[in-house]
């Protein structure tokens, strides 16, 4: 094997190995510390957790291109916020015209075009101020998230329309409807990714901006793209989830940006751009929310379980460090 | 030749920067077929000029002239489309990404819905790899091939368009001499298929060997053209900084002191094994050898960036270890890396804070940064070592590429180092600056320090060293003192051939 090849598999593997890692040890500390008597690595458990990392994962597919793009996004709780209000909010208006099924597909719509458009004006900014993507985006964070006050107050906005209810409950194949969501947006996005040319540009562009640009790349369409995708795909999340529930707080979606930060992170996507995958990413959101589950599982509250991951994401981006150098000879830098 | 119609033409161009005229009007032609080599100081304007031929800057005047028409490049993409492609001075490649990527950078095929074609692009780039006999393949990462394989990625991209014309800018920089070889044909070949080239570099030799025709620059401004074979060296040199130069070899000694540095049986893996040597105040010595024959490798040890395998290290008669670069610095030995834009350099910030950067500890002015004292360092190196810049607040990432490598030299000298050792200290330095920089390492070394010149060309190894170290592949074969040493002898020892006579 060559030097450099173990490191590499480790790496690629990593994210997995510590997702079985988790299974396991949930399981056997389960038995001993579990407030029910239900087994952790449950069937039924385990595709409830596949649905509930839809939200977050759905989002962090979207925030893979973007970083790897060498960009970021923290607006993405508030874009997927106000989504929430407009898909909720058109269809309370619209029922009375449209009727109960009609105004579904205006709805999703509605709300989807807003994220994507939110989305394209953070990328239209970056690209025409040249200005950051993290000033922007958190300046977009906190007007957004302003937008969405202004609709409804401190006051949520609801309404249940109970075809979508039927819809979002199904399960296909054992899959509940969410899950597919997340699994037809990783393929989509893993294609876009490594087989088109758009996706090729983002890593380029991530990778080395000045090359790209003495390339004739444009960067700055690129980056529009990436973030009106990240919008739409914030958009989609918010839609799939509150087709089910039907009522929106003006607070939801808080602290999004920094779950999905933290999954593409544990998932391999370098900080700095250039580097990451769609299925990488994939594992740090699995292995994300079976923390969450499982610290949850053996009793711990939400601030051990915040805490816990914190703790976990440190030490996984040291580790990084510690596999890039690959013996005593390397380089030290 | 004048029957011939030039298959590119520049006329009046005038591009200018805030505070900077980097090109005053410069006009000259290349015709098909012709290596057509592009002369001047360390921001003469030469990069330029080609950036502005490649669609990249926009002139603020003059015309560009390809065939019977003007042509205006609005983009790299343009300027390719048209024929023209231009190999950058600095490796301009995505690590990440595969060979074939960065060859077909830009403009991968397609196939429909934007999909990559992946079949097309690595049967187009094994054909072109093929042709430059690389060790290397097309899927390939970049980020995981030496610096001169990179190189040949760059040089690659020319291969892939039918090309009127094709720039390279001192593409020789970081090349091995096999690979060296390998160019040459490609440029023959290019030639011959009647493409023009324009070939920048400092290196006299390759300009002599392989261009027909050669355009001086001085501070932006056409100074003439002249046919190779009618120069000569001394001429050119004359054109380009307006004075001639003494190239002798070094003849005067200087008093030497205690030894400075010993080492001795050191080992680091398989990068080098057992070189031993001594270097005494007031001497200079030289590491001569192959790209890769393990000299940066030595550099990199003692400046504490790599663990030793075995062997030691005496300073002034002292066994040390030395940890981390900081603990090399506080012991008084400093190291002018080779790679000056990864290692050397902080691209974004101006000129005076990257010359004081290892000094901020000693500038202080209670907690706030002595800004007097650094400027005043910076203008004293800038004299010395001319460097061209509108001032201390310009980017280090808009000066020319040698006017970069001074700056980084000038780092180190400010430290005042008890041992300085300098990696390839005038790789894409004009020839003026370059015997400035020789001046200054002599200079040194009369003063008492201990100087370390590691170099790959054989004119500085002679020209600065009072003893030379050969080294092949991670060996050292022989020292030689500047009495003993001959070019042939030399060439014998880095090639790995066991002179009887040495001992
Ligand atoms: N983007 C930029 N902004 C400001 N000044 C620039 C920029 N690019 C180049 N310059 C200036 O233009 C002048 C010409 O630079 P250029 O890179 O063409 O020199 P060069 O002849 O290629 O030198 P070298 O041999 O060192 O590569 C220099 O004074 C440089 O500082
Ligand atoms: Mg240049």
């Amino acid at each position: 094997m060559q030097p450099g090849a173990l490191s590499k598999a480790l790496k690629g593997g990593a994210i997995w190995g510590f997702i079985v890692l988790q299974l396991i040890f949930f399981s056997i500390a389960g038995e001993f510390l579990a407030l029910s008597d239900k087994a952790f690595m449950d069937y039924e458990n385990m595709l409830l957790l596949l649905k509930q990392s839809a939200p977050i994962g759905i989002i962090a597919m979207g925030m893979t291109i973007v970083m790897v793009n060498g960009n970021i996004d923290l607006s993405v709780g508030a874009t997927f916020a106000i989504a929430a209000i407009i898909l909720l909010g058109s269809m309370d208006m619209l029922t009375g015209t449209l009727g109960d099924v009609m105004v579904i597909p205006v709805a999703w719509f509605l709300a989807l075009a807003v994220g994507t458009l939110l989305g394209a004006l953070n990328g239209l900014i970056v690209w025409k101020t040249g200005v950051d993507a993290f000033i922007v985006t958190l300046g977009a964070m906190l007007g957004y998230r302003g937008i969405v006050f202004m609709f409804n107050g401190e006051n949520p906005t609801s309404h249940l329309n109970w075809t979508l209810v039927d819809y979002a409950e199904a399960q296909f194949l054992g899959l509940h409807t969410a899950t597919w969501f997340l699994a037809g947006v990783t393929l989509v996005l893993w294609f876009v990714m490594t087989r088109t040319v758009h996706g090729r540009n983002a890593y380029a562009i991530g990778n080395n901006r000045e090359a790209a640009v003495n390339a004739g790349i444009r960067v700055g369409p690129h980056m529009m793209i990436n973030f009106a995708i990240i919008g739409f795909l914030a958009a989609l999340s918010a839609v799939v989830f509150y087709s089910e529930s039907g009522s929106v707080n003006p607070n939801d979606g808080q602290l999004y940006e920094l779950w999905v930060i933290t999954a593409v992170v544990l998932g391999g996507t370098r900080i700095t751009g250039g580097a990451g995958s769609v299925i990488g990413t994939l594992g740090g959101v699995i292995a994300i929310q079976l923390l969450r589950k499982g610290l949850g599982h053996i009793g711990a509250d939400t601030s051990t379980v915040n805490l816990v991951i914190g703790l976990i994401l440190i030490a996984v981006l040291f580790l990084d460090r510690q596999l890039n150098v690959k013996g005593k000879e390397e380089l030290k830098i | 030749m004048t029957d011939v119609k030039p298959v590119l033409r520049l006329e009046g161009i005038v591009k200018t920067f805030p505070g900077v005229r980097a090109l005053d009007g410069l006009s000259f032609d290349v015709l098909p077929g012709e290596v057509h080599a592009l002369m001047g100081e360390n921001g003469a304007g030469k990069s330029t000029s080609m950036k502005v031929l490649g669609g990249i800057y926009q002139p603020d005047e003059g015309a560009i002239i390809m065939g019977d028409e003007q042509v205006v490049m609005n983009g790299p993409l343009e300027a390719k489309a048209k024929g023209i492609v231009f190999i950058h001075q600095e490796l301009s490649l995505a690590e990440e990404l595969s060979v074939a990527e960065n060859i077909y950078l830009g403009e991968l095929p397609r196939k429909s819905f934007g999909r990559v074609d992946w079949a097309l692009l690595y049967e187009r780039t094994d054909a072109i790899l093929k042709k430059l006999k690389v060790g290397f393949n097309a899927r390939t990462r970049v980020g995981d091939l030496s610096i001169a394989n990179q190189q040949m990625v760059e040089i690659a991209r020319a291969l892939t368009v039918d090309a009127k014309a094709v720039i390279f800018d001192e593409p020789t920089a970081s090349l091995t001499d096999a690979e060296k070889v390998v160019l040459f044909d490609v440029i023959a070949d290019l030639q011959a298929e009647g493409v023009g080239i324009i070939y920048i570099s400092h290196r006299m030799e390759e300009i002599f060997k392989i261009t027909d025709r050669i355009t001086v620059l001085r501070d932006g401004q056409y100074v003439g053209t002249v046919e190779t074979k009618n120069t000569d060296e001394e001429r050119v040199t004359q054109m380009m900084i307006g004075r001639k130069l003494d190239l002798s070899r070094n003849v005067s000694h200087h008093e030497l002191g205690n030894v400075a540095l010993e080492v001795r049986g050191l080992s680091c893996g398989k990068l080098y094994s057992d070189v031993s040597f001594e270097v005494r105040r007031g001497e200079v010595l030289g590491f001569y050898g192959l790209v890769g024959a393990g000299r940066t490798e030595i550099a990199e040890t003692l400046f504490g960036l790599r663990e030793p395998s075995a062997g030691q290290i005496l300073l002034d008669g002292e066994e040390v270890r030395i940890s981390s670069p900081a603990d090399a610095i506080a012991r008084g030995i400093s190291l002018v890396p080779e790679d000056r834009k990864g290692q050397g350099l902080v691209l974004g910030m101006n000129c005076r804070d990257n010359m004081t950067l290892p000094q901020v500890d000693d500038l202080k002015a209670g907690p706030f940064m002595a800004e007097g004292a650094e400027v005043a360092i910076f203008d004293q190196y800038r004299d010395k070592l001319d460097i061209r810049t509108p001032g201390w607040k310009q980017r280090v990432g808009n000066l020319s590429g040698g006017n970069q490598q001074k700056i980084v030299i000038g780092k180190w000298l400010s430290m005042h180092p008890n041992v300085l050792i300098v990696d390839e200290p005038t790789r894409g330095i004009d020839v003026g600056s370059k015997s400035e920089i020789h001046k200054l390492l002599r200079g040194l070394a009369a003063q008492g320090y201990a100087v370390i010149v590691i170099s790959s060309e054989m004119p500085e190894v002679l020209h600065v060293s009072d003893r030379i170290v050969a080294m092949y592949s991670g060996r050292v074969m022989r020292t030689f003192t500047s009495e003993e040493v001959t070019e042939d002898n030399l060439i014998q020892a880095i090639s790995g051939l066991t002179d009887d006579r040495a001992a």
